[in-house]
């Protein structure tokens, strides 16, 4: 049974901008390449896909919220962040050289139709919501689900 | 054929992510081929994951059902 | 569809506790999903396979050995940290949302066949040595985990 398109897993655990840039390079690539692509988004993960408001119920959940807080515009590079300075920098060096900007090369991963699944458990562990999230996401799903994408995956990518 | 006796239970409420679907297939090998285990869950995950886990590992998803809470699949172990 | 159970490897580099999390939650579903799973454990790694006493022969290896101290009730997540108290807020948080303990998920993987393979060379560069890892952890080089690898239908690397 090799009728199915293969396809590509991606788990983006990382919350930082140059690595969900990367991952979503490598994820519309292989979405425009004909493979059938997911990106599951776990813990720090999240934050791209967050809308970027606050989040949490309970003290500590609310104290993550702040010193974790997501949305797509707000997340720094792994290195050279300084404060904020390192994020704007990049962002204008890319700016400067023509590259696509996160948020537009999130938008390009939604439009070939890459599916956006978030991890229950670090929802749950972080307090986030479902409501908290960008509406493109696909599913809430468990590991279980994810194992299972990557039976008939050509590549696997961990992030 | 609406009914169908399960031969053992599973409960599994209360646990998360990967642990329904851990328990899941250690329990299975406690019952025969052929025979029905009944899991019942409270991670709503579980609803995509059981799933994913009996397309995976060959056997059947009998029935999946919500009731209230709880998310209750039957599987018949067809190996 | 072949009848051959699938394979996955993963080459767990992190000795950061959310990663070791994310590493044993894969690896426990692949293997409860008919899996043969293998995870190699290299370089800050080991600390999550490590029976968490001090480790170490020489002066620097000593020095390492406490200021990179392993143990899976030790290792704190990747951010957050702030000396300690990040992963203590973080298994609470988990605890209050029943999310299984990362000592009880370790065991599943091994309960459920998961093999656990140490990297020589990380241990002998960190002066660690296979008394100071858990039981049935086998020491393995790159030859052995790329050729499981080039079997596995997925590899993985945390």
């Amino acid at each position: 049974m090799s009728e199915a398109p293969k396809t590509c897993v991606l788990v983006l655990m990382s919350g930082d901008f140059d690595k969900a840039f990367a991952a979503m390079t490598i994820a519309s690539s292989a979405a425009a390449m004909g493979l059938d692509t997911t990106i599951f988004f776990t813990f720090w993960g999240l934050k791209v896909i967050q809308k970027g408001n606050l989040t949490g119920k309970g003290l500590f959940g609310r104290m993550v919220g702040v010193m974790n807080r997501g949305g797509i515009d707000r997340i720094g590079p792994s290195k050279f962040n300084f404060g904020g300075i390192g994020r704007w920098m990049f962002k204008k060096m890319m700016w400067d050289k023509g590259v696509v900007s996160l948020p537009n090369l999130r938008e390009q991963c939604i439009l070939l139709g890459v599916k956006f699944l978030a991890c229950k458990t670090s929802l749950d562990v972080m307090e986030i919501t479902e409501e908290d999230l960008i509406p493109e996401v696909t599913a809430v799903v468990g590991a279980a689900t994810m194992i299972a994408a990557t039976e008939n995956s050509q590549f696997q990518f961990f992030i | 054929m609406s009914e169908v006796t399960p031969d053992k239970t599973l409960d599994a409420r209360g646990l998360k992510c990967p642990m329904p679907v851990v328990k899941t297939s250690q329990e299975i090998k406690s019952i025969g081929v052929g025979g029905v285990l009944l899991v019942i869950a409270t991670d709503p995950g579980s609803m995509a994951d059981i799933q994913a886990w009996t397309k995976s590992t060959g056997n059947e998803l009998v029935k999946m059902e919500k009731v209230d809470k709880e998310f209750r699949f039957l599987i018949r172990r067809l190996k | 569809m072949s009848e051959e159970p699938q394979k996955s490897v993963f080459l767990v580099m992190s000795g950061d506790f959310d990663h070791a999390f994310a590493a044993f939650t894969m690896a426990s579903t692949a293997a409860a999903m008919g899996a043969e799973v293998t995870m190699f454990f290299t370089f800050w790694g080991l600390k999550a396979i490590q029976k968490g006493n001090l480790t170490g022969k020489r002066f620097f290896g000593r020095m390492v050995g406490v200021m990179n101290r392993g143990g899976i009730d030790r290792i704190g997540p990747s951010h957050f940290n702030f000396g300690g108290i990040g992963r203590w807020l973080f298994k609470k948080m988990m605890k209050d949302e029943n999310v299984v303990s990362l000592p009880e998920l370790r065991q599943q993987c091994i309960d459920l066949g998961v093999k656990f393979l140490a990297c020589n060379t990380s241990m002998d560069v960190l002066q660690i040595t296979l008394d100071d890892l858990i039981p049935g952890v086998e020491a393995a080089g790159a030859a052995t985990v790329m050729a499981e690898a080039q079997q596995a239908q997925s590899q993985w690397f945390i």
